[in-house]
């Protein structure tokens, strides 16, 4: 009679949980079931009717009943749960294409990125990045870099002048080699670069400009050879316009340095076939450079017949436009369009 | 101005080489050929006319028989001139003259013409003008090959060079310095030019005397021709100084200027009979004047030099001749001059008086006095050969030429390491010789002479070392990396500042922007922010770059405007660069950042997110980028009357940093901007001075804090800083953060009052708090609060 009893719930207990499918019925089932007056809570109450004998069996069969209850009830209750979070998420849902709050990064000037390009590169070579006034003395920026005055370089129709002939807006970078020469003392080696402004008395036009920026190298050490110039130029040039570029040195002419060279590169739009970029020669210069002058290094105090050393010079501008496919270099300095300057918003290759 | 390959065919042998393959060879060896161009037409023809018929149908034509070598043509031609017997040009079928016209077979009023006989205008050679139409067809020589190129009899087919020189090797603008380089590419040998002629029996310094009174001039000579015939040229005189671009005049003054292309030493010639037998060269004295060849008189000054006969000037040296003492049609007598001349002055002579001439432009460099004479017997040469001259014996010359030859050791060795490749000894040798130099080799050393030609070689091993290194090519260098010790590349303190304070400005959404260091009077006074004396230019280009800023807010701003004008309304801009200003006896220099900012800051359109700038923001910026700098704590932010006027007087801060102002931000006064633009300018080289240390990590305090808040209500006009500095110096060092939550003004309180809510946190990092000491704390801190500043505090 116990056992039909346990017999009955087992069997109602199969169908009650078929019909639920919201966590309150779920609950409330349980209430039916296990709460204090639950129908297998009730079976407890039994136990002193059931014989003896056949008391441990009916206690075994009202806890499996018991636990036959509590598995289906944690699996429905999951299942349930995860139903419901399924509905919120549903109905979360938003529209995951309009646009997105964008927070607006800033951007280096594309003459800073080039002269940055530069510096990552020549830092890692060992190169100290250094800056020299633009207000400079005539001896630094001219005579000590065996440029005498009344030499044809130096004309006062190509330099701005400050003061009589003494001060000026320096026309190169390279009284900046000259201060650290100067304060190497003939005793130190020296390998800097130094990126900066210069000023020439040129009308502004699509490929002049009154300002532009020049970045100079120079190492002074021993036993230097043009070979090792040509080796750091082929380091910038394919750092700087793919790895493929092929370099080239041409004869030519700075007080300051001997031998003196032009640095080419192959033409990076038609590779060496001839365009309008490269005035269908299949290359284009990009800076000039040389053995430093033992007149330069005596000048400033260092012994040419124990030092000796390059020096490389680039213009910045000339780069950024290479590079960038820019065409006029006032580009660079006047009427910044955001809308322009938001196109630098990207990394450096 | 071009180099003409016919011409240098007569010193160095080059027909026989392709002329692109030769120029790129030269260009490798350092001389620019920028281009090359032929003006070689084919099927030009040298016609002998047989018979010549008036045209049965036109009262001008006429039908010729022309005998063209291989066969006889008929050609219908309207030239004026034409007649039998004469040695005319024929351009053939076929032929195509300049304007792409090409000759083709056709029929001129039903007479069959099979070519055209040619003018040298028609040709392209000649202009066209009246004269040379009426002129009609060219005749040439009686004796003109029948059948040959027209253009190779005439000298007129020829490869041209336009050069593009370094600065130091301008002489190669001249034929035989350029000769020499062809034969050191190419390694042949040099033939000079004739300077041979006949003496007559009168010797030169019976007819004049020279007195140079200055130093400016190291070499002059003279010499005399007497008895010129004036006339035409030669045709191939003309025709190579056509192809410099110098005119035609006569075969005297042709032969000047020819001379000159050879040697690249300019002559002058003088009218003897006009110039009289005295020349004096001195400098001119201030306020002296010449009336030029051009007709304009000339204000001359103490650093021109002058050519006089004893009493009136008759040259400014080396730049242009008087009016009377030159060449004519009638002059019968020459008087030759060769000098050189301090280049400097004749730069700066010809520069003044805005008179450059191929003649100056030479001068303007260092010349070679071997050329300087060889120059002038070569024009005695000329002159004798095409001007009928007979030459006076002898030359009168000054010459204080340093001839000290230039004389240089160098070792294989040192030629292999500073080319970075190796050159054979046997290379060296025939580069060496093939230039020209002369040289001896012993103990491994070669010691090289350097002809006085090369005055742009300076005696030092490098010089020579270029030379052997430009000759064997640059190509053969082998790319290396230097072989010194390895080390980190730094940047100095100035750049790393500057390099740090333009990524953090970058990373906060601000755009680099690069404007002009040069400015107008009218900008260089704005945004004056400890200013200095400003620097002008000694002669500016324009008047709108003038000085030299002080200040980078006004081209920042407009480039504002610029975007405004473009509809950028958001605009983020900053800019590091250098200023300078004049102190009593040097220029100081100072690197200065600026930033402006304008818009919103953040926004998307669809959901009206919308932060635009103000105040707090720029500030924030401000704050951002000095704790960046690990200056947290060390600066204060006040309101300043003591800003530009440029700047808001009621919404604005100084910044100091330990007590020293470095800079300032603030709103744009409404008379600069209508627009909510805010601005900030630091002097970072000011802020470089402040040293701050590394991050230190400080251990997260375990203790729990305990967070109180009150709200004071006080006279509108304190500001909050004040009330925060009282809090924080009553609170010590438990009180360790305090936040402002709540600003409030309005019904609930007295009109002249606000009401700051503050929200403060208690804690310490060695133990638990307990609630009753932070209340003691808390309330002391109410109170000092409430007598410091009047306040009460607010209750809901």
């Amino acid at each position: 009679m116990h056992n039909d009893k346990i017999e009955e719930i087992s069997k109602s207990l199969e169908e009650s949980f078929k019909g639920i499918s919201k966590i309150s019925d779920l609950e409330n089932l349980k209430v039916l079931y296990m709460g204090k007056n639950g129908q297998i809570t009730l079976l407890n109450s039994l136990i002193k009717d059931v014989p003896n004998e056949e008391k441990k069996e009916f206690g075994m069969k009202v806890n499996e009943l018991k636990n036959t209850f509590n598995t289906n009830y944690e699996k429905l209750k999951e299942e349930l749960e995860q139903k419901e979070i399924n509905e919120k998420l549903n109905k979360e849902a938003i529209d995951v294409t309009l646009p997105g709050t964008k927070i607006e990064g800033g951007s280096a000037h594309p003459i800073e990125r080039i002269i940055e390009s530069l510096e990552s590169l020549l830092m890692s070579m060992g190169y100290d990045v250094v800056e020299g006034p633009e207000v400079e003395k005539d001896l630094y920026n001219f005579e000590l870099l065996n440029l005498p005055k009344g030499h044809p370089a130096r004309d006062a129709q190509d330099t701005f002048y400050i003061k009589g002939d003494e001060y000026l807006l320096r026309s190169q970078t390279s009284p900046v080699q000259v201060r650290e020469m100067l304060a190497g003392k003939g005793e130190m080696p020296i390998r800097i670069i130094c990126p900066g402004k210069t000023y020439r008395r040129d009308e502004d036009d699509a490929t002049h400009s009154h300002e532009f920026t020049q970045m100079e190298g120079l190492l002074v050490d021993k036993d230097i050879t043009l070979g090792d110039l040509k080796g750091t130029f082929e380091e910038i040039a394919k750092m700087l316009f793919g790895k493929s570029r092929e370099t080239r040195f041409r004869p030519s002419y700075y007080p300051f340095t001997e031998p003196s060279v032009e640095m080419d590169i192959s033409c990076f739009n038609c590779n060496g076939k001839g365009c309008n970029i490269c005035k269908n020669t299949g290359w284009i210069t990009v800076g000039g450079a040389g053995m430093v002058n033992p007149i330069v290094l005596k000048n400033c105090g260092y012994d040419p017949s124990k030092w000796n050393g390059f020096a490389f010079g680039f213009g910045i501008e000339r780069l950024a436009m290479l590079k960038y496919g820019i065409n006029d270099i006032r580009t660079f300095y006047v009427n910044h369009d955001i809308r322009m300057l938001k196109e630098f918003d990207r990394r450096e290759y | 101005m071009a180099i003409s390959l016919n011409w240098v065919n007569d010193y160095v042998p080059v027909k026989d080489i392709d002329p692109v393959s030769l120029a790129n060879k030269i260009t490798a060896a350092g001389i620019n050929v920028e281009k090359v161009s032929s003006n070689n037409i084919n099927n030009l023809v040298i016609g002998h006319i047989l018979e010549c018929e008036m045209h049965p149908d036109s009262d001008h034509l006429h039908v010729c028989k022309v005998d063209v070598g291989r066969e006889v043509l008929q050609i219908v031609c309207g030239a004026s001139n034409v007649r039998a017997g004469l040695k005319v040009i024929v351009a053939l079928p076929g032929a195509i003259l300049p304007g792409d016209f090409e000759i083709k077979k056709s029929k001129i009023r039903g007479i069959e013409s099979n070519g055209m006989i040619c003018a040298l205008f028609e040709l392209g050679l000649e202009e066209k003008t009246e004269e040379t139409y009426n002129k009609g067809i060219t005749e040439l020589d009686i004796d003109a090959p029948i059948g040959d190129e027209a253009l190779e009899y005439l000298g007129y087919n020829d490869t041209l060079y336009e050069l593009d020189l370094n600065p130091n090797r301008t002489d190669c603008n001249n034929h035989l310095p350029f000769a020499y380089e062809v034969a050191a590419v190419l390694g042949r040998s040099v033939t000079m030019p004739s300077v041979s002629y006949q003496e007559i029996d009168e010797k030169v310094e019976d007819l004049v005397s020279l007195n140079v009174l200055t130093s400016n001039v190291s070499m002059y000579n003279l010499m005399i021709a007497k008895d010129v015939k004036i006339k035409e040229s030669p045709d191939f005189i003309k025709h190579r100084l056509e192809v410099a671009g110098i005119r035609s005049i006569n075969n005297v003054v042709d032969i000047s200027n020819y001379v000159m292309l050879e040697y690249g030493q300019p002559l002058h010639f003088f009218d003897k009979d006009v110039v009289g037998d005295e020349i004096v060269v001195r400098m001119a004295k201030p306020n002296e004047k010449i009336i030029t060849l051009d007709k304009e008189e000339r204000d001359l000054g103490e650093d021109d030099i002058l050519i006089t006969d004893g009493n009136t000037p008759l040259c400014v040296a080396g730049v242009m001749g008087g009016l009377n003492s030159g060449i004519t049609d009638k002059t019968k007598n020459i008087l030759i001059e060769s000098a050189i001349f301090n280049p400097y002055n004749i730069r700066y002579t010809s520069i003044r008086l805005g008179l450059r001439s191929e003649a100056s432009l030479r001068l303007e460099k260092p010349l070679s006095y071997e050329f300087c004479k060889l120059a002038i017997k070569r024009a005695c040469h000329l002159l004798e050969k095409y001007a009928d001259a007979k030459i006076v014996k002898g030359i009168v010359t000054y010459d204080k030429v340093d001839k000290t030859e230039k004389i240089v050791e160098v070792t294989s060795k040192e030629i292999n390491t500073i080319l970075g490749m190796v050159v054979e000894n046997k290379d060296v040798e025939r580069i060496l010789t093939n230039l020209g130099f002369s040289y001896k080799y012993e103990n491994d050393t070669y010691t090289v002479s350097i002809p006085n030609r090369r005055q742009d070689i300076y005696a030092q091993k490098e010089d020579i070392i270029e030379e052997i290194g430009r000759i064997y090519g640059y190509d053969n260098i082998k790319p290396t990396l230097p072989l010194i010790r390895t080390k980190k590349g730094e940047y100095r303190e100035n750049v790393k500042m500057r390099k740090i304070v333009s990524k953090r400005l970058r990373s906060l959404g601000f755009h680099e922007i690069r404007t002009y260091t040069l400015t107008s009077e009218e900008e260089i006074e704005k945004f004056n922010y400890q200013f200095g004396k400003s620097i002008k230019l000694l002669r500016p280009m324009l008047k709108e770059k003038a000085w030299i800023r002080q200040s980078l807010l006004p081209s920042l701003l407009t480039v504002s405007e610029y975007n405004k004008s473009k509809k950028n309304n958001d605009i983020f801009l900053y800019e590091i660069a250098n200023v300078y200003h004049e102190e009593e006896d040097h220029y100081k220099e100072s690197t200065r950042v600026a930033f402006l900012m304008t818009g919103k800051y953040l926004s998307n359109t669809w959901n009206a997110l919308d932060y635009k700038v103000d105040f707090y923001l720029i500030k924030g910026m401000v704050e951002n980028i000095l704790d960046y700098l690990g200056l947290k704590d060390r600066y204060t932010l006040f309101l300043s009357d003591n800003l530009p006027k440029e700047i808001h007087p009621k919404i604005n801060s100084e910044i100091k940093i330990d007590g020293t102002p470095v800079g300032y931000f603030g709103k744009l006064h409404p008379n600069v901007s209508k627009d909510d633009v805010y601005v900030c300018e630091i002097i970072l080289s000011e802020v470089l001075l402040h040293k701050s240390s590394d991050v230190k990590y400080q251990e997260l305090n375990k203790y729990p804090k305990i967070e109180k808040d009150v709200a004071f209500v006080v006279d509108k006009n304190i500001p909050a800083a004040d009330i925060l500095k009282e809090i924080k110096k009553s609170g010590g060092k438990l009180l360790t953060d305090i936040k402002i939550f709540d600003i409030y003004t309005g019904d609930k309180i007295s009109s002249d009052k606000k009401s700051l809510a503050y929200n403060l946190t208690f804690e310490d990092n060695t133990r638990t708090l307990t609630e009753d000491e932070v209340m003691t704390l808390f309330n002391k801190i109410i109170l000092n609060v409430e007598e410091k500043f009047r306040a009460s505090i607010r209750d809901k």
